[in-house]
């Protein structure tokens, strides 16, 4: 490439050391903030869960208070949604969307950078609320008025931490959009992409049309709590309803900002260890459309129990169980794509291995919660946890760590320890299923979520959870000591890294250079994810 | 050679479409308050549609001789208010298209004035639409002084075409402080 | 080739405890049958669907072990070229939404059917407080509170030291039951005071929320006599997990005969609150109603939970004058979670923790309230 004949201002005068980090706005530089920022709060979050697990090893309260187990309850979620699995996605396009698009950085570096460093100002304001002597947030993470209305003052720093995080999503989704609609090489029409970049534009849509939605809610909390208002007070008029109407509209097309991106990052892995270009490349695009446009008209499937008209209640249940028709098409297609390649088993394709299985374990307890009279049971019991886990952890967190994987020769220049990351998969898979399968059961059989202690006949499977809670908790140290690893040194790795590794991230060298794509490139279907010329 | 720009918009114009986008987003959050109310008042989601009186009295030369329908009248005080309140009546066999009137009686235990707020609520909520009340104290402040009882009266008439189905219908008052107007008033003495 | 050999049995094994453990959630633990037409409905509808799920989920499964298994690179297999197949896509699109339409109408049905409503034999109130339920019985005039039973309230406080496999239905017992017939439509109506609680008895076969400001409906017909157990469902604060329910269903002459020995509770209630109690009376009864009712907040030895929840041993209102104190207890404080206690307690339940309190823990005032004069103060 043409990389001395092009000068860019940041060329020659890199800062150093740690202020390198906190001026950058090169897309590499931004994308590993991210990550590693989403690692650290994956394992603070993941602390939380512990504390969680631990009091609930045995029946009777052993450690913690109810009203801490609430906190923890609720900042277990905030943490892990907001700063763990948003981020570790942000931080992917970062890095990816440049380098499979062909273009030379993000459209806006600079917002790029405040898009980041927003976010441990938010987090910090968060957590801080942990000491403050009315507490941290105990109301659950959806701040179902009007039990989060009789939070302390630390409420109002809640909210501002959530406004904090909004903004930082719209604006890193605002950059998305703008770098996926205009920085893309010649050639790279939009049938070219790479389902990755398909299912972050998506995304991005989704974010910039929902999460102003969560921050008005909010802002009516705030409002209600401290000035006055009364949106969801009944005393004064308001509705309590009507808040989680609105949360849901946000909340649910928020389930699939968490999931899509995870759609995307296992098209690009199964294709490349199958040997073969991922099947149905169209409908895979047209499904994520239809899950993204669906996302908008189920949120009352959420709070079926609130008690709604009867057609009211048929009208959801008919439209979330529609969206298991374009799920089922991805599930078949990754399937297809499988058919009949020539597979290996590398670490990425493990994970992405797991998450088609246990996304499916998730998606069809998905289908049987749509169903209306049954969900009047499994409605806010631990079979609710099991569900949202199974598509949380093993879905989009398991399509983290296969994209980690996947690209992390790409970022280091090494091979990961392929060994220990198979190790990695197998202990994470066993014990992760050990923690939630069990929940299935405890919710069937009439255990409620969120409460810190139970009857003693909910013993067994709760200390199987737990069990399997530490286990696969502790097993992600090793995860980091990879990562660490690899980071450190190891074999080198080739531009392609992978044998059967198709688009433009793999023509450029490992480590991918400070600047890449100066020149755009030129995609033709050689090395175009996908051939266009299909009919 | 140059990156592919998205035909017709720069990305300074894509931008600020995207944040006016996100903007109008936050519009729509607030948006869906007033929106939510006009649904509730079209479908009785919530049962609270029979919020306010309609103040005009119903057309009565429909009724429907063929049917009753059980009234049931209920009260309930929060908490947070030292008041009773109690329906004169708990059940009433109503034909449906006839006016109707009954009675609820509160009275105010404390010694002090206060100023209480009935939020009133219909079940099932699907009887909510057929639930007319030409007289009623929802929503309204309601001032009782200290040890102070007051008759308060509700008109209705039950729409003919309220669903067959449908054979009681629980209309209720759930009573609330206003502790802003009770403030005032404690300030005002 | 040791390697993926391994790997192939490592899938395999995976794929069979995923097998079995959905086997067992078919036939295992399962959601409970129920006591109630709908509930078994709702059984019914529950093990269908998890039967078509199930069978999805294994059909699935096999297609990708077996190209996993056939289709590797290590058994030699060469990758074919093909991208699409519109008659598959077609198909795969199709045969779901024939399955989800073999799904809807079942439960359209059993939803439909739960909405027909009416022939109600009997109104009952439930109205949900942080953190005790209220049961109004809307005929027969009984009206009762019911909160988490006092063994399993001393045992579930942190360091106890009781331990929970001791108590008999630890968490799932309350002081007062829901006495309800059976073979009777019962109507239920449901509200709360202060947030959202929702009512769940998993034998019955439904949950619904208890909302502040709206009254929800809800209905049920119980067919056999037992007690039937549940919790809150929704999240309710601190002591969410601690607010049961226990519902007794009995025959129509044991129910009528608990109304009448309920009321002549009511009657003797109403006795008590009039006659004059001995302190010791007075101090026993105090103790009871201080574990049930306040001890949540203000701890069993009065120490608190500050800052929300202010100590009582040594507090300057719980020892200062008697006035003060009784008005706070009956009215509550504003904008803290103090409720007042008016509505929930009996005069004679007022005056015990009255001097109760102000009597334990080194609060030493030496004076007892009597009931009447709790009954005078709020008359004015």
């Amino acid at each position: 490439m043409s990389e001395a004949t092009t000068h860019h201002d940041d060329h020659h005068d890199h800062p150093k050391g740690l202020w390198r980090w906190v001026v950058t706005t090169n897309h590499k530089d931004i994308g590993t903030l991210y990550l590693l920022f989403s690692l650290v709060m994956f394992l603070i979050g993941g602390a939380m869960a512990l504390v969680i697990r631990a009091e609930l090893f045995a029946p009777g309260l052993q450690l913690v208070n109810p009203d801490f187990f609430n906190q923890m309850t609720t900042m277990h979620a905030l943490v892990m949604i907001f700063g763990a699995v948003m981020p570790a996605f942000v931080g992917l396009a970062n890095w990816m969307v440049p380098l499979m698009i062909g273009a030379p950085d993000m459209a806006l570096p600079r917002m790029n950078n405040w898009s980041f460093w927003i976010l441990p100002f938010a987090f910090t304001i968060l957590l801080s609320t942990l000491f403050m002597p009315t507490g941290a947030p105990a109301s659950g993470w959806t701040l179902y008025p009007p039990l989060s209305l009789q939070g302390g003052n630390s409420f109002a720093f809640v909210i501002f931490a959530i406004h904090l995080m909004g903004i930082s999503s719209i604006m890193g989704a605002i950059n998305i959009v703008a770098t996926i609609l205009n920085m893309r090489a010649p050639g790279m029409t939009l049938l070219r992409m790479p389902l990755f970049i398909w299912t972050w534009l998506i995304t991005a849509f989704l974010l910039i049309a929902v999460m102003p939605v969560l921050a008005g809610a909010v802002t009516m909390l705030l409002t209600d709590r401290f000035f006055g208002t009364s949106f969801f007070n009944a005393a004064g008029g308001g509705d309590p309803v009507l808040y989680q109407h609105i949360f849901w509209f946000f909340g649910h097309p928020e389930v699939y900002i968490m999931i899509l991106p995870a759609f995307g990052i296992v098209s690009e892995i199964i294709p490349t260890f199958s040997r073969k270009r991922l099947f149905g490349y169209t409908s895979m695009v047209y499904a994520t459309a239809s899950i993204a446009f669906l996302s908008f008209i189920v949120w009352a499937h959420h709070m079926f129990t609130v008690g709604m008209p009867l057609g009211a209640m048929l009208f959801f249940m008919y439209a979330t169980m529609v969206i298991a028709v374009p799920t089922g098409v991805k599930i078949f297609n990754w399937i297809a794509t499988m058919w009949r390649g020539s597979m290996t088993f590398e670490t990425p394709m493990l994970f992405a291995l797991g998450f088609v299985v246990m996304f499916t374990i998730g998606g069809l307890s998905g289908v049987m919660l749509a169903i209306v009279p049954a969900d009047f049971q499994y409605h806010d019991s631990y079979f609710v946890v099991a569900h949202f886990h199974y598509v949380l952890v093993t879905g989009s967190v398991f399509a983290i760590m296969a994209g980690v994987y996947y690209w992390l020769p790409k970022w280091t220049g090494h091979m990961y320890d392929e060994r220990l990351g198979k190790i990695h998969f197998w202990w994470s898979t066993v014990w992760v299923n050990v923690l939630f399968f069990p929940q299935h059961y405890l919710g069937l059989a009439g255990m409620p979520r969120r409460i810190p202690d139970y009857a003693v006949q909910f013993t067994e499977f709760n200390m199987i959870s737990s069990i399997g809670g530490f286990m696969f908790g502790f097993g992600q140290l090793l995860f980091c000591y990879i990562i660490w690893k690899c980071a450190r040194g190891g074999e080198p790795a080739s531009a392609r890294v992978w044998e059967g590794s198709r688009g433009l991230e793999w023509t450029v060298p490992s480590p991918a250079p400070h600047h890449t794509f100066d020149t755009p490139p030129v995609v033709d279907d050689s090395v175009a994810v996908h051939k266009d010329e299909l009919t | 050679m140059r990156h592919l720009a998205n035909k017709g918009s720069t990305t300074p114009w894509l931008v600020a479409k995207l944040a006016v986008l996100a903007i109008a987003m936050f519009g729509f959050g607030y948006l869906l308050v007033p929106l939510y109310e006009k649904f509730c008042e079209i479908t009785g989601i919530d049962g609270r549609t029979a919020g306010q009186a309609t103040g005009v009295e119903y057309l009565t030369d429909q009724v429907d001789e063929s049917r009753w329908v059980t009234v049931h009248f209920d009260a309930t005080v929060n908490s947070g208010l030292p008041w009773q309140f109690e329906p004169v009546e708990r059940m009433m066999q109503v034909r449906p298209g006839k006016l109707y009137e009954t009675t609820y009686i509160a009275f105010n235990r404390a010694d002090r004035p206060i100023v209480g707020q009935a939020v009133p609520s219909v079940a099932p909520g699907r009887a909510s639409l057929f639930f007319n009340k030409t007289e009623c104290f929802c929503f309204t402040e309601q001032l009782l002084g200290a040890r102070e009882s007051r008759e308060m009266p509700v008109r209705f008439v039950v729409d003919p075409n309220l669903p067959e189905r449908v054979e009681l219908v629980t209309l209720s008052y759930i009573l609330y402080q206003n502790e802003q107007a009770t403030a005032v008033l404690a300030a005002t003495d | 080739m040791k390697r993926t050999n391994e790997l192939i049995v490592g899938l395999a094994v995976m794929a069979v405890i995923i097998v079995i453990t959905w086997g067992l959630f078919a036939v295992g633990e399962n959601m409970p049958r129920g006591v109630t037409p709908f509930s078994q409905d709702v059984y019914q509808l529950h093990n269908t669907v998890l039967g078509i799920v199930t069978v999805i989920g294994v059909l699935v499964f096999t297609a990708m072990f077996t190209s996993i298994y056939l289709h590797r690179k290590s058994r030699g297999h060469e990758a074919a070229k093909f991208t699409h197949s519109t008659k598959a896509e077609i198909v795969w699109t199709a045969i779901p939404i024939l399955i989800l339409v073999v799904m809807a109408v079942p439960a359209t049905r059993v939803l439909i059917d739960m909405e027909q409503t009416g022939g109600a034999e009997m109104n009952i109130k439930v109205t949900g407080y942080q953190w005790l339920w209220k049961y109004d019985y809307i005929e027969d005039g009984v009206s009762f509170y019911s909160a988490l039973e006092r063994q399993s309230n001393a045992a579930r406080q942190i360091g106890s030291g009781i331990n929970p496999r001791e108590v008999e239905n630890y968490l799932l017992e309350v002081d007062r039951r829901l006495v309800v017939p059976v073979n009777t439509r019962i109507r239920f109506l449901l509200t709360a005071d202060d947030v959202i609680h929702s009512w769940w008895v998993p034998e019955l076969g439904w949950k619904r929320d208890a909302i502040p400001g709206m009254v929800n409906e809800a209905w049920t017909y119980i067919m056999e006599e037992g007690v039937y157990r549940g919790q809150c469902a929704e999240l309710c604060g601190k002591d969410h997990g601690f607010m049961p329910i226990v519902v007794e269903a009995v025959s129509r002459e044991a129910y009528d005969a608990w109304v009448a020995e309920q009321r002549g509770e009511m009657a003797a209630a109403a006795h008590d609150s009039a006659r004059l109690w001995t302190r010791e009376e007075l101090m026993d009864h105090g103790a009871n109603i201080y574990q049930a009712q306040c001890a949540a907040c203000h701890q069993a030895d009065g120490s608190g939970l500050e800052p929300a929840f202010p100590a009582l041993a040594g507090n300057d209102i719980t020892t200062g004058t008697l006035e003060d104190y009784l008005k706070l207890v009956l009215d509550g404080r504003d904008g803290t979670a103090m409720a007042g206690f008016r509505d929930r307690l009996r005069p004679q339940d007022i005056a015990a923790a009255l001097t109760y309190t102000r009597n334990a823990w080194g609060n030493e005032t030496g004076d007892t309230v009597q009931p009447s004069a709790v009954a005078e103060f709020d008359q004015g």
